[in-house]
């Protein structure tokens, strides 16, 4: 079992880590941390308009945005990937690789996931801050971009970092719509193997449990970071609650 | 193609009883893998709170594991791995008896099952010590503290994440698919292969999801009230 698995490795290292690159499309690994980092990048900003418009005074910003963040809730990933992967083509008009399908489909998805933290972060500073701001002479656009926004989202760095690991694990729906990523390269390497299923999808488990475990790792020395910070700054008073590192926990 | 038309959809009986039997998949894949998650978590909780070290540890990575892998590469491993290295007896007598749902409801299950456990310790944690000292200091065992002192107001505390969850468990059904489980999302494909019409089958797979993944968290929103011994007075 153990002489298969170290095999396997041997003889397809290169394909797991960046698929057919040279002869083909950029695949496995690499383009799953690609896919990841592109959009959780595409989704931050996202996030933070979504956010501002949930707690915006004017119900026509409010409204549509809270019914797109409750749809995404409540609707499986792998039919928002269908969506796309039906709607992107129609309104593009063009031949678009899964890869953008998929992109598109994460930054949506990810960006109302993550507004509801950005959100949950302005909450947690208290309206003494804004009040506070307004009483400087700051405008609310200004007190929100230098004021609010720094601190709440300087509190939400380790609740970003967990965003990317599920990123990461949302990744591997893509197999449904042949993304090249890291699940796609072992399901290949399976169908060329054919005898071993087992083994490879252990390395493949292994692959993703050791970014993943490591990732969350940081997440955590960060959060205490920031909490230490926090509690020093305040100078000695009750440390400040922080934002739970998962306000609305989603998994994948 | 002509224009939108949910009829042509709703009005086909073989498309509806495809739809049907769809629903009826991912309920029963749904309320299986929750039933073995929520049994499987609480005796986590249980050898996560014994004295044993190992125990400890052992709930530790089992948590990690499932937690740091995606639950698709979890199903895949269970479907596509692990069932090959079952003796032959047993394998086809699941092939014979759905073993697409069968796989679905354990890899669900086993990975939800990690969730719920923390969700379920972190809420007991949150209540103070000083809970079961006074709960022993007026003469309460500690069988009895555990159940009318610390449990009501621990799971109270765990309610909100356990719903979350129990949401993200419906979506994640849909994962199934992926193993060949004709649930709702399959039965969504089927018909788009079949009537063409995927704006319309894609739109009513999209609501039928909505409106189940809202009741639950509405029954949820109801539980909590209920638990609450504040609010549950006053109404």
């Amino acid at each position: 079992m153990i002489h298969d698995i170290i095999a396997i490795i041997q003889d397809y290292w290169l394909l797991l880590l960046i698929g057919q690159y040279p002869n083909g499309p950029l695949g496995g690994l690499a383009n799953t941390l690609i896919l990841s980092a592109l959009s959780i990048a595409l989704a931050f900003p996202v996030s933070i308009m979504l956010a501002l418009a949930r707690l915006s005074k004017w119900r026509l910003l409010r409204w549509p945005v809270t019914a797109l963040v409750y749809i995404t809730r409540g609707v499986p990933l792998l039919m928002l990937i269908l969506w796309s992967y039906f709607l992107v083509p129609l309104w593009t008009g063009a031949d678009v690789p899964s890869f953008v399908t998929m992109l598109t489909t994460l930054v949506v998805y990810q960006g109302a996931f993550l507004s509801e933290v950005v959100r949950a972060g302005i909450v947690a500073l208290g309206s003494g801050q804004m009040d506070a701001a307004r009483a400087l002479g700051h405008s609310s656009l200004g007190a929100m971009r230098f004021i609010i926004l720094p601190q709440a989202l300087y509190n939400m760095i380790p609740s970003i970092i967990s965003t990317f690991v599920s990123t990461i694990k949302d990744t591997t729906l893509g197999y449904v719509i042949n993304v090249p990523d890291l699940t796609f390269a072992a399901s290949q390497v399976n169908n060329q193997l054919l005898t071993q299923p087992f083994q490879v999808f252990f390395i493949l488990a292994v692959v993703y449990y050791a970014i993943c475990w490591s990732l969350t790792h940081v997440a955590n020395i960060v959060e205490r970071r920031i909490t230490r910070r926090r509690a020093g700054l305040s100078g000695g008073a009750a440390p400040v609650e922080l934002v739970p590192a998962k306000i609305i926990s989603e998994q994948l | 193609m002509n224009g939108f038309d949910l009829s042509a959809i709703l009005r086909n009986p073989e498309y509806t009883a495809m739809l049907l039997h769809g629903i009826e998949m991912t309920f029963v894949i749904y309320i299986g893998s929750w039933l073995l998650a929520m049994t499987l978590a609480l005796l986590l909780l249980c050898i996560r709170f014994s004295p044993l070290r190992f125990g400890d540890r052992a709930v530790a990575a089992y948590v990690s594991y499932h937690r740091n892998v995606p639950t698709l590469v979890q199903l895949m491993l269970w479907y596509f791995g692990i069932f090959t290295l079952f003796p032959a007896g047993l394998t086809s007598w699941l092939a014979a008896h759905n073993a697409e749902a069968i796989f679905a409801v354990i890899g669900l299950g086993l990975c939800q099952a990690a969730y719920f456990s923390e969700d379920l310790r972190s809420g007991l944690r949150s209540v103070s010590p000083g809970q079961m000292e006074a709960a022993k200091a007026l003469g309460h065992s500690y069988i009895s503290a555990m159940r009318f002192v610390i449990m009501p107001q621990g799971v109270r505390n765990a309610l909100p994440p356990l719903i979350n969850h129990s949401v993200s468990l419906f979506k994640n059904s849909s994962l199934a698919i992926v193993i060949g489980a004709s649930e709702l999302t399959h039965a969504v494909k089927e018909v788009e292969n079949l009537s063409f019409r995927t704006f319309e089958i894609y739109l009513i797979g999209t609501v039928l999801y909505l409106f189940f993944s809202l009741l639950i968290m509405s029954a949820g929103a109801y539980l909590s009230m209920r638990a609450d011994p504040v609010r549950s007075a006053r109404a």
